[in-house]
């Protein structure tokens, strides 16, 4: 309101000053002063002191498997999403609202819940780890317990990224596809995969980012063995416990450098994705 | 545009019965309001506490004080007394083991160095010792420390390094296997990382690993405080367990004092030394075996709860160890044995 | 919809091309479903067993006692304080963000992404060092006697801080969409700010809005990791109702703590209702939008 020059009339609707000083002062306050304090924390450390911390091998094999897992479950997410979100956009069945629903669960339910039902259904005497244990499959307590929790916590993310483009999908190029006589499968290939592709990677990113940093959900299932089953969130916990400050923020460092290269990355495809499909964020 | 706005109205009008239910709710914890006492502890000791400050705020009403509300926070030792550190306005802390009240102590300074000396016994009212939980019939024959390091066992034990109840662990198999194997390092080594190899589920606090190998199954035998080890049985029925006492073990004492820091400013200094004398009080002292702890005055207790502590022989941790400062040096600290003992059997 | 049909569209083979095979369909739902039984319905399914293991008496009796109360209250007040806070900011963001051009634009929304992928107990973490007692504020806040960690203030903190990019999120995209024309007409015809907000740009994200709010709400009544590094886990003054679930657990307790789990899976499940209620309705009104346009274009030349 302050500047109401004529050329500038992108500029003409009123409250640009006091929205974006709200929103950069509660975001510095909320957001940035904390997560700097993270970094001056280790600056203090000094570089040497910094390196020998995050290179311990319990906290290498800790990121290791905490980015690890995140990824397979990432994958296993963004296979499993866009099938989901295939059936759920293209398909009617009884109870399809219901299901479509349900996706969002994982998001609404809290992850110590969801950590403590997992393990009662998945521990070696629940539902389904009884039966799984007798053929010698191990879920609770081993790598894959993690991996079933980061795929909870993570499906809505892949399913959420791919549907809306999904239903949006312009039928005449499947139309055109089929006219020029590509079978159902080419058809997905070649014209239907390359749209989502963007979509699909988004929901890989997201899945991943939430992975890496989840917590509530895994220290039940996990067995928390150091070297073995330890993730890096818990780790940090433990480092605290042990009043080691130092060793927790380094760690903490290094885990919000590699989300923030993942943001960047997430928001890096949805350009790309704009670009390409002009469609905007989904 | 009508509809917005009666939705936001709707969801105003909801917001506020929420608040207002919440706030009614809140009304009536609020009622007793007056003098309030925070206990931080560790985790097996939530129902001994419970008890005694039940009986504590009684006896204090009774002694016409103003009206007292006792808090309680329980969590892993550490967990705890770290939180105390980072300004968890605690009025007394009752933790696992003296090393984390030396850590407030030393860190926040508002604990004085020379605080084990104000109270009797240590300052430790009760003490206890680590014994073994084994499945009904002990179908692996588990009798002794030497039994946890053969192949096939699986031990549960949470983690040392957060867990104050695991350090205990560690330190009994420890003194067992120094007397074992004659002082020879080399040997005690290989016994200790031969039994951490056996642990499947090392989770970060005591009550974990009881959750572990009484709700899911997991373990052939489970290291714990002998109190925690009566109380699984307790709750989940003799016919599942057996305790099994090895001949060798360790006096496990757990700690309490005043958060000194805190008392000076809220004026609960007085009340806070009450509140820990007392557990030294006939009352207390049997509340206290009656919940499986070793009264330090086992003759203020209950003679049949008395009967129900086995005979075991316990080294402890300043005749053994040469106290807690050294040995949390050399056992616990970041690269210290323990590190060793479990990088080297991942290799 | 008259519309000419190319004749290879009507012929067989070609429908069969468009659609997949029955075989198929079937394979990929049922593969879905199954997928989605397991891992959503069966851990839902055991937190409602495991509540009701020892019958009704013993659920409703779990909510009977002044902690567990205690813990549903401070969890609505948390969530009561943090959403509006959140929202509030969420509008800012979003009208400073769609409805003006600055240079360093897509850097704000990259932040404002940020605590999404923050692990909770880095969240956690961060906020201690800086209000914690030996932290950059902490003995500020000491000396004029106010508790941030460990204490209420902390909670909420941490519950704005992981839940702070829900609404703005939300907002964004559909305000995005609605684009500026509308408010640019308003303010020529002389439209405050306040009327512009109130008569055009909030009903046009209302539904994204309301949306932004259900899932920023689940989340902050939701959020573990985070809280339970600054609560202190006092029982009836900072116990949420996911830290108390991990007491009640904790405490040999089971059924009481998957019934305070349970009323955690309802409240999810409830936002879920609430939800596709809400796509219903906006796909009600934009049905009804259509055929008002229709009728209007159809009673044109009439006209």
């Amino acid at each position: 309101m302050n500047k109401n020059k004529r050329n500038s009339s992108r500029r003409v609707l009123p409250g640009f000053g006091i929205s974006l000083g709200y929103t950069v002062m509660y975001l510095s306050l909320i957001v940035l002063l904390p997560l700097s304090a993270a970094f001056i924390e280790t600056a203090g450390m000094g570089l040497e002191g910094f390196w020998n911390a995050v290179t311990r091998p319990r906290v290498l094999a800790a990121l290791k498997l905490s980015f690890g897992l995140s990824l397979i479950a990432a994958f296993v997410n963004s296979v499993a999403g866009l099938l989901v979100a295939w059936v759920l956009a293209r398909y009617q069945f009884p109870g399809r609202k219901l299901v479509d629903a349900a996706i969002d669960l994982p998001f609404a339910l809290p992850t110590a819940v969801a950590g403590i039902a997992l393990t009662a259904v998945y521990a070696p005497n629940g539902w389904l780890g009884a039966p799984l244990a007798d053929i010698g499959i191990k879920i609770a307590f081993a790598p894959p317990g993690i991996l079933i929790a980061l795929m909870f916590v993570g499906l809505p993310f892949a399913v959420r990224t791919v549907q809306p483009v999904l239903e949006n999908l312009d039928s005449e190029l499947e139309e055109a596809s089929a006219m020029l006589g590509a079978s159902r499968l080419t058809t997905f290939r070649r014209v239907i995969l390359p749209v989502l592709l963007p979509s699909v990677l988004t929901g890989f990113a997201m899945c991943f980012a939430r992975g890496v940093g989840e917590y509530g959900s895994v220290v039940f299932i996990s067995g928390n063995m150091p070297m073995k089953t330890e993730i890096a969130p818990l780790l940090i916990v433990t480092e605290l416990e042990q009043y080691d400050f130092h060793a927790a923020t380094a760690i903490a460092v290094v885990m919000l450098l590699l989300s923030f290269s993942v943001l960047f990355i997430i928001n890096m495809l949805q350009a790309w994705s704009n670009r390409r499909t002009g469609h905007s964020r989904a | 545009m009508k509809k917005y706005i009666t939705l936001g109205t709707i969801a105003l009008a909801l917001g506020t019965l929420l608040c207002a239910c919440g706030k009614g709710d809140n009304a009536q914890e609020d009622a007793p309001k007056g003098t309030v006492l925070l206990n931080v502890s560790y985790d097996p000791t939530r129902e001994f506490y419970s008890e005694y400050n039940k009986w504590f705020i009684e006896k204090i009403e009774v002694e016409g004080t103003d009206k007292l509300d006792i808090k309680q926070s329980h969590g892993g030792s550490g967990k705890q007394a770290r939180a105390v550190i980072d300004g968890l306005e605690a009025d007394v802390v009752t933790l696992a083991l003296s090393p984390d009240i030396d850590a407030i102590a030393q860190r926040s300074g508002k604990i004085p160095a020379d605080w084990q000396k104000k109270l009797p016994n240590n300052s430790c009212p009760y003490t206890s010792t680590i014994v073994f939980l084994v499945r009904k019939g002990n179908p692996k024959g588990i009798q002794n420390w030497g039994d946890l390091a053969r192949d096939g066992i699986e031990v549960i034990t949470p983690n040392p390094k957060t867990s104050g109840g695991a350090r205990w662990n560690y330190l009994a198999a420890w003194a067992w296997a120094d007397e074992e194997y004659k002082g020879d390092e080399d040997k005690i080594h290989a016994f200790m990382s031969k039994m951490f190899h056996n642990v499947p589920v090392l989770d970060s606090g005591a009550r974990g690993s009881t959750t572990t190998f009484v709700q899911r199954g997991i373990g052939d035998v489970l290291l714990a405080w002998e109190n925690e080890a009566f109380l699984a049985m307790k709750e989940f029925g003799n016919d599942k367990f057996d305790i099994v006492v090895p001949p060798i073990s360790i006096k496990a004492e757990p700690p309490v004092a005043i958060v000194e820091g805190v008392v000076s400013t809220n004026g609960h200094a007085a009340l806070a030394q009450k509140y820990l004398e007392n557990l030294y009080s006939p009352f207390a002292q049997a509340l206290a075996a009656r919940h499986f702890y070793r009264p330090c005055h086992p003759e203020m207790a209950d003679a049949k709860d008395m009967a129900r502590f086995p005979a075991v022989r316990m080294v402890t941790i300043d005749d053994k160890f040469g106290g807690w400062t050294k040995t949390q040096d050399l056992h616990f600290k970041d690269g210290g044995i323990f590190d060793q003992i479990f990088t080297a059997e991942t290799k | 919809m008259a519309k000419t049909v190319h004749p290879r569209l009507l012929s067989p083979g070609f429908s069969r091309a468009m659609q997949d095979p029955k075989w198929a369909r079937r394979l990929l739902c049922g593969t879905a479903l199954l997928f989605l039984a397991l891992l959503l319905l069966v851990p839902l399914a055991a937190v409602f067993t495991e509540a009701l293991r020892k019958g009704w008496g013993a659920f409703f009796e779990s909510f009977n006692n002044p902690d567990a109360r205690y813990a549903i209250y401070l969890t609505l007040l948390v969530a009561g304080i943090s959403v509006p806070l959140n929202l509030v900011f969420g509008l800012a963001a979003s009208w400073a963000v769609t409805k003006h051009d600055f240079p360093g634009k897509s850097l704000l929304i990259t932040l404002i992404d940020l605590p999404f992928s923050v692990s909770p107990v880095v969240s956690g973490l961060i906020l201690v060092l800086v209000f914690g007692v030996h932290g950059w504020f902490g003995s500020f806040f000491n000396s004029i006697g106010l508790q941030v960690i460990f204490a209420v203030p902390g909670i909420v903190l941490a519950t704005v801080f992981v839940t702070f990019p829900f609404v703005a999120r939300e907002i964004i995209p559909a305000m995005e969409a609605a684009g500026r024309d509308e408010e640019q007409a308003a303010i020529m015809l002389g439209a405050s700010w306040w009327q512009i907000l109130h008569r055009i740009t909030l009903p046009n994200v209302r539904w994204a809005l309301l949306y932004g709010v259900l899932l920023c709400n689940a989340r902050a009544m939701g959020e573990f990791g985070a809280v339970s590094v600054v609560s202190g886990h006092i029982r009836g003054e900072t116990n949420t109702v996911p830290l108390h679930v991990e007491i009640l657990y904790n405490e040999y307790n089971f059924v009481a703590a998957f019934a305070m789990a349970s009323l955690l899976a309802v409240l999810a499940l409830l936002t879920l209702v609430a939800k596709t209620a809400l796509e219903w309705r906006i796909q009600h009104l934009e049905k009804e939008a259509v055929t008002e346009r229709t009728r209007h274009r159809e009673n044109e030349p009439a006209a």
